[in-house]
């Protein structure tokens, strides 16, 4: 219950050891997180960063290993243990029960709920206990119906209101948008230096670690390669002990763009319904020409699935035209192979691939009913799909065991090579991707971003959504920003502020 | 029982009648229904397990005399029923849904098995509050004659949707029908939870069935339900799982049904049997009325195997 520890703990592993089978998970990691300090845990994909927060929460058993709480030794058997000591874990994706209320999600979640609730009760308990939290959220509406950053700023309070002080946040700010992320670790940053809480985060993102932690560990192939204070290390010393000596893929410089390239991609007054069916998406005017990327900026669910879902012909629209090259285009296959459109949407595994088809069929799908020539045919050829995917999968570095798994086996960031490479190849006049780094390592995003640059730099048209403001800003041309379902802002890059665009995307103009 | 012609108005006094009288069933088990689907799964064996609570209420209220015992048996088995088919689906990679259909199957198949003895002799029956007494219209008494497991329907209708949202069960059912992760993450097992809602709505079918058998029609044969655990099924999903959406859904339903028979006392003798289809086409133009191409079930349990 709320109130029983107030103040933050320390929390050391020493010598933590995890081996599944042969395979060393974690080998030897000892952390050391002060009580009241924010510490910040790196590593890539596969790094050993999860084994060992789940060891600490109590969901893996150690092979070796101990945990001092407060500097004193406990053994941690199962999640139970963890949270009756104070440690609490908020997780990448929520938790929280979409259907039920706030407040309905903070009691259930308690050790003790009674037979009947009684709200009124509860709920003067419950604002009493906001009062003293920095966070203000409404507590009567359904957890679906709140914005991202909302439940990530719920899942925290959850965690707070079961009386833990230890929260593991494991990459807190995956989902949210620059504007709440900042807010959200300002908030939890202002607990630790209040001495109210212990903040151990996960992370990808070195802009974070640096303005909010004040230690990391860096973990890679389950061994500890680096820890220190952040205000003693550079981003590239971090990255160096992230990723070892291996080489990351640098951006193709960008070629100039020219004014009066043709317009591959024009959408006119197009409207099309959103998710709940109320609301509509309305797009007056776009081009994006050849050469160029255009990326659009906006707070998730103010409609760029849906203008996504419309290009890509997985949503109908109810008026406005889509022309590419001057023809109308209404995503038919045949159309997108005459006009070589490509498109690689957000969620790889569940919007460009059938999960349980294998490597070499997913990575076939646009060819491979057309001969040499692109003429169809009528007897398909497992052995020319297999030549073909085997080219592809070297040329891409797509890991994969075999050629016959099922695409699903694979890891996020080898799905979205392996969708990359289907997309990329052959020719390319206009490429519409969605949030194409979404959860992906340091060394994967950086080689993504350049196959589509290099893709522009060839000369397609690139139509760019991403809830990644600095994904936008790195890549991006023009920035046109997305709010309540209408393009309500347009910059070229060049004066582009990451200031005046977040407004745009909150609304406020 | 002597009639009195009241014209025309026999038929809306006949359909209210028959809303009360046909509807029981389907309100005990599309709330049984409900408390399963709210738990994150489908039961579709609760037409087998209909029949089978029908027979065995039958058969004990024969043996014993006492209806209230028939009650209890068939609530009884009706448990068996469910807590089997929760049991079953707590293995890896069973669908529920098959192992619904190979229940009702099961259950119906095993029903007329023992069932067979029972059809001659005549059981007791579960008892009616005359609320029409102050009428001296037969019609309206007739109607107006309600039995007591409608008042107990009823009442748990309007228990359940109280429960859903002030109880720890009611909450724990939705957690786990909504996020077997987040039940996970909250200590809670979700296959012992749904183990324990099937069981539960298991045995309220298991009185649905009951009521076949002890009340309305009121007697065992084999051919006593003409689907109405299959109907119940869809009138939850066109209820959005609401306790009390699915009251008011088995009232339209069973009013619907009273349709053909009322057109037929008042001496309407040509086509009335396509009035027997009535609540057939109705829930068909409902589910077309309240469905849409773009938007996903309003309130559907995340869990469901059908809206995952």
């Amino acid at each position: 219950m709320s109130g029983t520890h107030t103040k933050a703990i320390g929390v050391e592993t020493i010598g933590m050891t995890m081996r599944f089978g042969a395979f060393t998970a974690l080998d030897d990691v000892s952390i050391k997180v002060p009580a009241g300090s924010f510490h910040a845990l790196l590593g890539e994909n596969g790094a050993g960063k999860s084994t060992l927060v789940k060891c600490m929460m109590g969901f893996y058993h150690p092979t070796s290993g101990d945990m001092l709480v407060d500097g004193r030794q406990v053994a941690i058997a199962s999640p139970r243990d963890a949270s009756a000591l104070g440690l609490g874990m908020v997780y990448q994706h929520f938790t929280l029960v979409p259907s039920l209320t706030g407040a309905e999600n903070l009691v259930i979640s308690r050790e003790k709920v009674p037979g009947v609730i009684d709200w009124r009760k509860e709920r003067a308990a419950l604002a009493q206990f906001m009062e003293r939290m920095p966070f203000k959220l409404p507590l009567d509406v359904k957890v679906a119906e709140l914005a991202a950053g909302e439940k990530q700023k719920l899942e925290i309070i959850k965690q707070l209101y079961l009386g833990r002080n230890f929260l593991v946040l494991d990459e807190p700010t995956s989902v949210l948008t620059p504007g709440e992320a900042q807010e959200v670790l300002g908030l939890v940053r202002g607990m630790t230096k209040a001495g109210d809480l212990t903040v151990l985060m996960i992370s990808h993102k070195f802009h974070e670690v640096t303005a909010f932690a004040d230690d990391i560990t860096v973990l890679r192939k389950g061994r500890l390669t680096g820890t220190g204070k952040v205000s003693d290390l550079s981003h590239r010393e971090m990255a160096a002990m992230m990723i070892g000596d291996q080489p990351i893929a640098a951006l193709d410089s960008r070629a100039a763009p020219k004014p009066d390239a043709e317009i591959v991609l024009k959408v006119k007054a197009l409207k099309a319904p959103d998710r709940t069916g109320l609301k509509s998406i309305d797009i007056a005017d776009l081009g994006v020409r050849s050469g160029e990327i255009v990326g659009i900026a906006g707070i998730s669910g103010n409609g760029q699935k849906e203008f996504l879902e419309v290009l890509a012909g997985q949503r109908a629209r109810d008026q406005g035209e889509v022309m590419v090259r001057g023809s109308a285009y209404a995503a038919t296959r045949a159309e997108a192979r005459a006009l070589n459109v490509r498109l690689i949407p957000e969620e790889p595994l569940k919007n460009a691939c059938a999960p349980k088809m294998t490597v070499a069929e997913n990575i076939a799908f646009r060819t491979f009913d057309v001969d040499g020539n692109g003429k169809p045919v009528s007897w398909i050829s497992a052995g020319a799909i297999k030549a073909f995917s085997a080219r592809l999968v070297e040329q891409f570095k797509v890991k994969t065991a075999s050629l016959s798994s099922p695409i699903a086996s694979l890891s996020g960031g080898n799905v979205q090579r392996a969708v990359l490479a289907r997309e990329l190849t052959g020719e390319v006049d206009l490429l519409i991707v969605s949030n194409p780094c979404f959860g992906l390592d340091f060394s994967a995003v950086a080689e993504i971003r350049a196959r589509i640059m290099k893709a522009r730099n060839a000369g397609a048209a690139v139509l760019l959504m991403s809830e990644d403001l600095d994904e936008l800003l790195e890549l991006s041309d023009r920035i046109l920003v997305m709010s309540e379902g209408a393009l309500v802002y347009e910059t070229p890059i060049a004066q582009a502020s990451v200031q005046t665009i977040g407004e745009h995307m909150a609304g406020h103009h | 029982m002597e009639t009195t012609d009241i014209g025309l108005w026999g038929v809306p006094l006949a359909m209210l009648g028959g809303a009360i009288r046909v509807s029981t069933p389907f309100i005990f088990v599309s709330l049984g229904e409900a408390i399963t689907e709210r738990s994150g799964r489908i039961n579709l064996g609760l037409e087998g397990t209909l029949v089978f609570g029908a027979m065995s209420a039958y058969a004990v209220a024969v043996m014993t005399g006492s209806p209230w015992l028939g009650l209890l048996a068939a609530a009884l088995a009706g448990l068996c029923f469910g807590l089997f088919h929760g049991w079953i689906c707590k293995f890896p990679k069973v669908n529920d849904i098959a192992i619904g259909i190979a229940l009702m199957l099961f259950g119906t198949g095993l029903a007329f098995f023992f069932g067979k003895p029972f059809i001659q002799p005549s059981a007791p029956d579960l008892p009616a509050i005359p609320f029409g007494n102050w009428s001296d219209i037969p019609q309206v008494q007739a109607a107006l004659n309600v039995n007591v497991l409608f008042l107990i329907g009823a009442a748990l209708a309007v228990f359940l949707w109280w429960a859903f949202r002030n109880t720890r069960v009611g909450l724990i059912v939705r957690v786990v029908g909504d996020s077997a992760d987040a039940a996970r993450a909250m200590g809670l097992n979700p296959n012992t939870v749904r183990l324990l809602a099937t069981g539960v709505g298991g045995a309220l079918a298991g009185i649905g069935g009951a009521y076949l058998s002890l009340y309305y029609p009121g007697s065992w044969t084999e051919r006593i339900s003409s689907g109405q655990g299959l109907m119940a099924v869809a009138l939850v999903i066109f209820a959005r799982w609401n306790p009390l959406g699915c009251f008011a859904a088995a009232l339209l339903f069973g009013g619907a049904g009273a349709l053909g028979p009322a057109l037929q006392s008042v001496g309407v003798t040509q086509g009335y049997y396509l009035f027997y289809a009535a609540p057939y086409i109705l829930t068909l133009i409902i589910m077309i009325a309240t469905s849409s191409p773009s938007r996903t079930l309003a309130g559907a349990p995340g869990e469901l195997s059908i809206t995952k």
